[in-house]
Formats: structure tokens, C-alpha cells, sequence
């Protein structure tokens, strides 16, 4: 049978290996390694203060590691002389808050970074905001404020927003934790259609229904640490006994 | 009590009372726009990672916000004349007004930087965008979209405050006052007018503020809400 092998180096998009990471006294991220292969969803589950955002967030360097490395689209996240602008351009990033622009139109919060970072066209990028909202199923806000939209559609506005950069990886940050669960579902379809258009991802979540479904791989954390790791099923049939009490209680 | 007013010599000298309301103005608007200028930059310094940076402009807040305007334009007339530099009276005003009120407009616009929520900078970050941009794109039109109340009523504040720059003789709207009176011994009738043109002075600023803001703040003029 031929299979496509998918812990081939070339295809790795993200790579965490033996990270370290404390805030003060605290030890947050206590040796973390795991690869994401172009294409691949990964998904991040575990407790509150287990890690997981953290772990995100150093993808894009919104936290500095104390030691061990981080390559990402071949930048070396942990090297200082990192040129970040350059990573940032290849990363997207959603959060949990959203974080619109609240004094620009949809079309404007789309339109800024293309615009002034890689310098295209006006023109250029209206098409462009056009395509991303379409995307995302949100046409007919273009001309609104997020102020006018509802959490679910801010949240879809701001993946399209990310989207515009044309990143080659997209984090989640609990992109669903601040939405009722119609309002959920709505992201939740977006995001899914973005995995099937081949996206790179890697997302934190608290919804093990959806990683059920999406992840290539799930990482489970505890205590700053890959606890248990594989593909979805390992969410149904856990090995080790803390997950299978985690998603006993999440599921 | 024998209360006799006599408006008419004073209305005579309308054209003097036109001149220096229209000299407060100029003062006011040029104080006004420099000062914006300061203030931003102020906030950006005292918000600096560099710690001089920010001591330099901590200090000149500071100094400015503990001492006396009249003081301070005194400070300017003699300081620039002492080096040997002259300058007329008018120039004088408009720099020591400026400088007074960039200290205020610093602290003000700072208070606005601070106003916005993390969050935003990161995700404009995230998107790759400059320090520069975010301050530009980001931070600022937010921020003074938030204090712009604040900013219309310390400048209308300097406004009347230029009125203490007749101590140097700037012939402004109260030195234009202090002349007349002075000739028509009818102080208390000139001083009502002053009175009365400085309230229409300081309306049409706050008009001109609010026109200005619908201009530069169009989701403001669309939604009507605060930000």
C-alpha cells in the first residue's frame, strides 16, 4: 500500500523540540516536542494552566522560551536575531477575544495589514477582502463595524482577516471559548472548511467533539508536558489515565 | 447702588475687539495644533522602553503641570532675550502656550494609549504590522477618538488661558481690553464684552471640535457610540 508518510522533515511546518518555558517561578512549559506537517491539523487539549495556549502562543513568538528550539516555516523562532515580521507574515493568528479593529469597517480591518506589509494595491486588496469574507461567509459585512457584528461572525471576520495574509500556518487560540454554541458552530464550520482546503494548523480547543473530528494529531498536556500524543482516536480510546479523565469529563 | 452702563463707547471700538479676538484665536489654533503634535509624541516617549526617553518626558510633564502659565511665559520672554534672541510678543505667546499645553495634551493622549486593550496590539502584530504602524494605525485614531472629549476642553481651556500672554503685551482679545478700558475708564462695561466674546470664542472652538471629529472619526459619525 502506498501511503503518504507525513513525518517527512521537508513537509514539517512547525516544530517544538524540548521547549522550556517559566513565568517567575512557575514552570509552564517543562520540555514540550511535537511536529506539524504541512496540511496537518493539530490539536491542543488539556486543562486550564496545563500549558496549551502557552505552547501556541511561542509558535508566534508571543512568549519568548527559555530554552530548547522552535522552527516554524524555517525561521528559528528561539534565535533573538529572529526576523519576527517575517515570521508573522507566515502565521496567522486568531484569538480568543477576537480583536478586530473596533474604529475600522471589516473591509478596512482586512485591507490594513496586505496593504501596508506587503505593500499590494488598494484595489488589490478590496478584491481580495472580497474572496477571505466570502470565505467565511461574510460578504455583506464589508462595509460594517465589528461593533455591528455578532460574536460569530467578529470571530469569522477576524480568520478572515488572518486569511488575507495568505499565512502558510494558522493558530487558534480558543477561538470558541467566548461564543454560545450556535455561535460556536458557525467558527467551527469555517475552520473545518479551511482544514479541508488543506490548511496548516494548530489550534487550542475545548470542544473534543470538534477535535474528534478535525485533528490529524492530537497533544494532550499536563503539567507542561506532552502527556499522551497520536491521532484522533486517541480521544476515544485513551492510554494514559489522565486523559481518559480529561475528555471523560469533556466529552 | 447707582449701576450706570454705557455700552456705547465701549461698541465704538469694535474693530480692536475684532483684532484681538481674532489674535486669540490664531494663538489658540497654533497652540492647539503644535500641541497635538507634542502630545503625541510625548506619549509615545513616556511610554518608551528607552528609560531616559521616558524620564525626559516624564520630567517635562511634571514641570510643566507644577508651574504657573503666566510663570512659564515669563520664563520664554526673558530666557529668549537673555540669549539675545528677539521675537515679538505674539511668537512669544504662541511658543510658551504650546509648550503648556502639550504638557497636558501628553498626559491626556497617554491616557488614551493606555486605553487600548493589549489584545489589540497583538493582533496587529500578528499581522505583521510595524511599531510604527501600530502606533499609527492601531493605537492612535483610537485613543484620541477616546479622549477627544478631554483634548476639546483643554483646548478651549488654553484658549482662555492665552488671555494671561497680555502680561507680554501680545495684543490678544483681554490686552485689547485692558488698552480700552484703560482709555474709556468703562472697565466694567469692557469687561462684560470680553466676557461675552470669549463664550462665543470657546463655542465656536467646541463647534469646530465637534465638526473635526466627524470628520477624522467617520464610525463615530456612522454608529453614533462611543468607542
Amino acid at each position: 500500500m502506498h501511503k503518504i508518510t507525513r513525518t517527512d522533515t521537508a513537509s514539517s511546518v512547525v516544530g517544538l523540540s524540548n521547549v522550556h518555558k517559566s513565568f517567575g517561578a512557575l514552570k509552564v512549559l517543562n520540555g514540550v516536542s511535537f511536529e506539524v506537517n504541512r496540511g496537518e491539523v493539530l490539536v491542543l487539549i488539556g486543562r486550564s494552566g496545563s500549558g496549551k495556549s502557552t505552547a501556541l502562543r511561542c509558535i508566534d513568538r508571543f512568549e519568548t522560551i527559555d530554552s530548547g528550539e522552535i522552527v516554524v516555516c524555517g525561521h528559528r523562532v528561539s534565535d533573538p536575531k529572529l526576523n519576527l515580521r517575517a515570521l508573522r507574515q507566515d502565521v496567522g493568528i486568531v484569538f480568543q477575544s477576537y480583536n478586530l479593529f473596533p474604529h475600522l469597517t471589516i473591509e478596512e480591518n482586512i485591507t490594513l495589514a496586505p496593504c501596508s506589509v506587503k505593500g499590494i494595491s488598494k484595489a488589490q486588496a478590496k478584491e481580495q477582502a472580497r474572496r477571505v469574507l466570502a470565505q467565511v461567509g461574510l460578504e455583506d459585512k464589508l462595509h460594517q463595524y465589528p461593533e455591528q457584528l455578532s460574536g460569530g461572525q467578529q470571530q469569522r471576520a477576524a480568520i478572515a482577516r488572518s486569511l488575507a495574509m495568505q499565512p502558510k500556518v494558522m493558530l487558534f487560540d480558543e477561538v470558541t471559548s467566548a461564543l454560545d454554541p450556535e455561535l460556536t458552530g458557525e467558527v467551527l464550520k469555517v475552520i473545518e472548511a479551511l482544514a479541508a482546503d488543506g490548511m496548516t494548523m494548530v489550534m487550542v480547543t475545548h470542544e473534543m467533539g470538534f477535535a474528534r473530528g478535525i485533528a490529524n494529531r492530537v497533544v494532550f498536556m499536563h503539567h507542561g508536558k506532552v502527556h499522551e500524543t497520536g491521532p484522533a482516536a486517541i480521544l476515544t480510546s485513551p492510554a494514559t489515565p489522565e486523559l481518559a479523565q480529561f475528555v471523560g469529563t469533556g466529552l | 447702588m447707582n449701576l450706570n452702563l454705557d455700552f456705547a463707547t465701549i461698541f465704538e471700538r469694535w474693530p480692536a475687539f475684532l483684532q484681538g479676538a481674532l489674535l486669540t484665536l490664531q494663538l489658540a489654533f497654533i497652540a492647539t495644533a503644535l500641541g497635538t503634535v507634542i502630545g503625541v509624541l510625548g506619549a509615545i516617549g513616556r511610554r518608551s522602553s528607552h528609560p531616559i526617553v521616558a524620564r525626559i518626558c516624564g520630567i517635562y510633564v511634571e514641570v510643566i503641570r507644577n508651574t504657573p502659565l503666566l510663570v512659564q511665559i515669563f520664563l520664554v520672554y526673558f530666557g529668549l532675550a537673555s540669549l539675545g534672541l528677539k521675537f515679538s510678543a505674539f511668537a512669544v505667546a504662541a511658543a510658551a502656550l504650546t509648550i503648556n499645553v502639550g504638557a497636558y495634551t501628553t498626559e491626556i493622549i497617554r491616557a488614551g494609549f493606555d486605553s487600548i486593550p493589549r489584545g489589540q496590539i497583538e493582533a496587529a502584530e500578528g499581522l505583521a504590522l510595524s511599531r510604527a504602524q501600530i502606533y499609527w494605525y492601531v493605537v492612535m485614531w483610537p485613543a484620541i477618538e477616546k479622549v477627544y472629549p478631554s483634548l476639546t476642553s483643554q483646548f478651549v481651556l488654553l484658549m482662555l488661558a492665552s488671555s494671561v500672554t497680555s502680561q507680554i503685551s501680545a495684543e490678544e482679545l483681554t490686552a485689547v481690553a485692558n488698552y480700552i478700558q484703560s482709555d474709556t475708564y468703562r472697565a466694567f462695561e469692557t469687561y462684560i464684552l470680553v466676557a461675552i466674546v470669549y463664550i462665543i470664542l470657546s463655542l465656536v472652538m467646541r463647534a469646530g471640535f465637534w465638526l473635526l471629529g466627524l470628520v477624522i472619526f467617520p464610525r463615530r459619525r456612522r454608529l453614533g457610540t462611543p468607542l
